[in-house]
């Protein structure tokens, strides 16, 4: 026993340093940024760009928080950008015959309903998520195309218009939808037997299903709540710019969310992460943008480094867990 | 055979154009807690078929990996035909003309035989590889061990004794003139077995030399010119295959352990009521019909050897995998039987691979022990965070398991202590009975004293315990009563005085096959 003990130290302290340096490089990197630009842009720290920051960040953010839970669970999702154009869509089309709020409720049910349906796929075909995501975000996008014909659907009722335009307390109405998001899946996942169970999945899934978990129910409830927050933010989107036109939506809201999610520490590798990393994910990325913006950086150089910064987020994760 | 044993630098170099000798000196090799290997000196004559035995654990794989060079020692030196080497690799082993052949076959399942045959070991021109000569050599060596399948089909179509002839025609392509056989004919039909045996014979006798690890003793005698014992990582002896009987080597392997020493038993009431009880449970072709009871306070030991059953039928139990059959928690059937329902109704089960079936290494100390008893720490669904945190204090107290952080992640702590938190997890909530498959594999000698000072604990506490060990010395030291798997039906079944190592072994083994293997050798 006493061998064992002492042989210990060193190996953990090794560890635990790669360990530190991943669990809070996100609020270091964040602090320093906010300091960096406070202090060389002029107009940065102020209640006018705070808002400016939440507003091109909460659209995503919704997706990003779900995105999370995902991931914590061990599971990938690429068809939430496919569902976010799709649910406009939905809601576009219904909107003349049953109004603004049952339309855009029904579109949200139509989310949720791809999400439990790549749910029931990933565990019971076992298909591996990346792979049965892409396939279903495929048919969900040509199934927009279909219902569309290609075109580009236009929504004038200005009553369709509300919950992406109008504000609560001069604030929008979807960036306290993201702080719900926020707060819920926050609360759920830190606090709640259920986060329990996501973390223990994505963490060892044998472990937990041989711990009484029902690890099927787990997962097919994250890809479900996956396919509800696109909904939803789809929903934002179709109500704020009135338009739609099929899509996959990845570059608008997915890989954004993903970013987000992975700068903000949590793990690709399932079991590890939590919802305010990826708000301070969503933080940073923005901050970044914005204060190039604001500094005048060429937006060429923009995309280079923050695909550096992703790179840099997920080789951290990957080297504290590959050294043995 | 025992004058070869003190082959040194000169002799062997005379037969470096042919057969391999090998010489090993004070070997050891340690993983995590667990000697599995001690100060053992061996040494292997050109041109025999050398074996290795002993016990589950005994170190036998372990000593055939090192020479192989798939595993490396802590301290000793190998000596191949009289030079020092130092293998960092399979492939420094190779280059010095000694091959393994492992008991999981490492072949890729979506190549063809020829691929796999030549794969690593291409022969080429100007970079290309050279298929016509592959071909060629691979015939003349495909005729040499009697290999009849066409080059070209994919190893995943072939039976296993089939990949075990792919698996020798690639050690014999890299020129191997020592080969490692670990554990050969444990997945093979007698007939294809008795094949292998012969393959093996003849090769030795066009000047290979092979080192044929197995815990099958008819093969061994049948087979083998040498024959060393091992037991718990410690050389016991070498001497001649000829006139050794099963019933010697069965003596030689058990042994005493000196440093394991077990709690005194207590029996359990009389009369006590029966927790847990299994009913014609079936999961075929791991285990057929089994049945028994497990009263309250009794340990009962499944004693058998490695793939005989014993852990497919604790996890069928528990609900980990499906089965026909029944089990019941005093009187109650489970209903439907999954691990979720076997816990509410009281049923506990500590893994056979901690870390891979029982800990979420991620995850902190404290979310590992409360996972399966979230239910005692929440309301409605809301982790209460303070009881959590006495909860798991209290539990991981009663067992000793020292974690000066409870909120750091459970892969910080050293074996000893993450295994006694992967049964303080079970303790959240008292359980009934307890499943504890390998309890103390991978952990110190200190360790595991304790661990088997908490299963009387739990026993004496009322609870009942199935105790399931590669180590037979822990069933017979820990148990009350003892069943016997063998191929996946219970055979045997011992109670106080009946339980020894002689009868337990014998049942495990299988005692008519034992005798006729032989008679065969003798």
């Amino acid at each position: 026993m006493s061998r064992i003990d002492a042989s210990l130290p060193s190996r953990f302290s090794r560890r635990s340093v790669v360990e530190v340096l991943r669990e809070y490089a996100i609020v270091v990197s964040f602090l320093a940024l906010l300091i960096i630009l406070s202090a060389t842009a002029d107009h940065f720290l102020t209640w006018i760009n705070l808002l400016n920051t939440l507003e091109s960040g909460s659209i995503y953010g919704i997706v990003a928080v779900a995105f999370t839970v995902l991931l914590i669970v061990g599971e990938f999702d690429l068809c939430s950008g496919a569902i976010y154009v799709f649910v406009g869509i939905v809601a576009a089309k219904l909107q003349p015959d049953l109004g603004t709020w049952p339309s855009l409720g029904i579109g949200v049910v139509a989310g949720l309903g791809v999400g439990i349906f790549n749910g029931l796929i990933v565990t019971f075909l076992r298909i591996n998520s990346f792979i049965a995501t892409l396939a279903s975000s495929l048919m969900v996008v040509g199934i927009g195309t279909e219902v569309t014909n290609g075109f580009q659907l236009y929504i004038p009722d200005p009553d369709f218009a509300v919950l992406g335009n109008e504000k609560f307390i001069g604030v929008d109405y979807f960036i306290w939808i993201f702080f719900v998001f926020v707060v819920i899946g926050g609360f759920v996942l830190s606090r709640t037997k259920l986060g329990r169970w996501l973390y223990a999945t994505g963490g060892n899934s044998e472990a937990a299903r041989l711990s009484g978990i029902n690890t099927r129910a787990v997962r097919i409830g994250a890809f479900s709540f996956s396919g509800f927050a696109a909904g939803v933010a789809g929903a934002v989107l179709i109500s704020r710019t009135g338009t739609a036109i099929a899509g996959d939506g990845l570059a608008d809201v997915l890989f954004p969310a993903i970013a987000a999610v992975v700068v903000g520490g949590t793990s690709i590798q399932g079991g590890r992460g939590a919802i305010w990393r990826t708000v301070l994910g969503i933080f940073f990325l923005e901050f970044i943008r914005n204060g190039f913006n604001l500094l005048e950086v060429n937006p060429y150089y923009q995309a280079i480094i923050q695909g550096a910064i992703i790179l840099v987020a997920v080789g951290a994760d990957a080297l504290s867990r590959g050294t043995k | 055979m025992s004058d070869s044993a003190s082959v040194g630098g000169g002799p062997s170099r005379t037969a470096a154009d042919g057969a391999l000798g090998v010489v090993v000196r004070g070997i050891s090799k340690r993983y995590g807690g667990a000697q599995a290997l001690e100060d053992v000196s061996l040494s292997v004559a050109p041109g025999e078929v050398h074996a290795l035995v002993g016990e589950n654990g005994a170190g036998k794989s372990t000593l055939g990996k090192i020479i192989a060079g798939a595993v490396a020692p802590d301290a000793g030196e190998i000596l191949v035909a009289g030079r020092p080497v130092h293998f960092h690799s399979p492939r420094d082993a190779i280059r010095e003309g000694i091959a393994l052949i492992h008991q999981e076959l490492q072949l890729v399942p979506a190549l063809s035989v020829l691929d796999n045959v030549f794969l690593g070991a291409e022969p080429s021109r100007g970079g290309f590889v050279d298929r016509a000569r592959q071909r060629e050599r691979f015939a003349e060596l495909a005729a040499h061990i009697g290999f009849r399948q066409s080059p070209s089909v994919r190893i995943e179509t072939l039976r296993v004794a089939e990949q075990q002839k792919v698996e020798i025609l690639r050690a014999l392509v890299r020129n191997a003139r020592l080969i490692v056989m670990d554990e050969p004919t444990a997945a093979l039909t007698r007939i294809e077995a008795d094949r292998l045996l012969e393959i093996t014979r003849d090769l030795r006798d066009h000047g290979a030399t092979v080192i044929y690890v197995s815990h099958d003793l008819g093969d061994v005698l049948a087979l083998s010119d040498t024959i060393t014992v091992l037991k718990d990582g410690r050389h016991v002896k070498t001497g001649p295959a000829r006139g050794e009987t099963a019933n010697g080597l069965v003596t030689a392997m058990l042994g005493r352990s000196m440093d394991l020493t077990f709690p005194p038993r207590r029996q359990p009431p009389e009369g006590a009521p029966v927790v847990l009880s299994v009913k014609g449970l079936s999961r075929p072709p791991a285990f057929e019909d089994v049945s028994f009871d497990i009263h309250a306070g009794e340990i009962v030991g499944l004693a058998g050897l490695v793939g005989s059953g014993r852990t497919e039928i604790a996890r069928a139990i528990f609900g980990a995998d499906p089965s026909t059959g029944a089990v019941e928690i005093e009187g109650t059937r489970l209903q439907p039987r999954s691990p979720g329902n076997s816990i509410r109704h009281g049923l506990a089960m500590l893994p056979e691979s901690r870390k891979d079936q029982g800990l979420i290494m991620v995850r902190p100390v404290r979310e590992n022990v409360s996972i399966a008893h979230l239910r005692e720490v929440s309301w409605h669904g809301i982790i209460q965070a303070a009881r959590e945190r006495s909860r798991v204090a209290e539990v991981l107290n009663s067992v000793d398991a020292r974690a000066a952080n409870h909120s750091m992640a459970i892969s910080g702590l050293s074996g000893g202590n993450q295994q006694k938190a992967a049964i303080a997890k079970w303790l959240v909530k008292t359980p009934k009975a307890l499943l504890a498959d390998e309890p103390t594999r991978g952990i110190d000698v200190g360790a595991k004293r304790a661990i088997y000072e908490l299963i009387h604990r739990l026993a004496e506490q009322g609870l009942g315990v199935l105790l399931i060990s590669s180590e037979l010395e822990e069933v017979l030291g820990l148990a009350h009563r003892v069943l016997v798997v063998r191929s996946g039906r219970i055979v045997g079944e011992f109670v106080g005085k009946q339980i020894n190592e002689e009868t337990v072994m014998r049942a495990a083994f299988g005692e008519t096959g034992m005798g006729a293997h032989g008679d065969e050798a003798a």
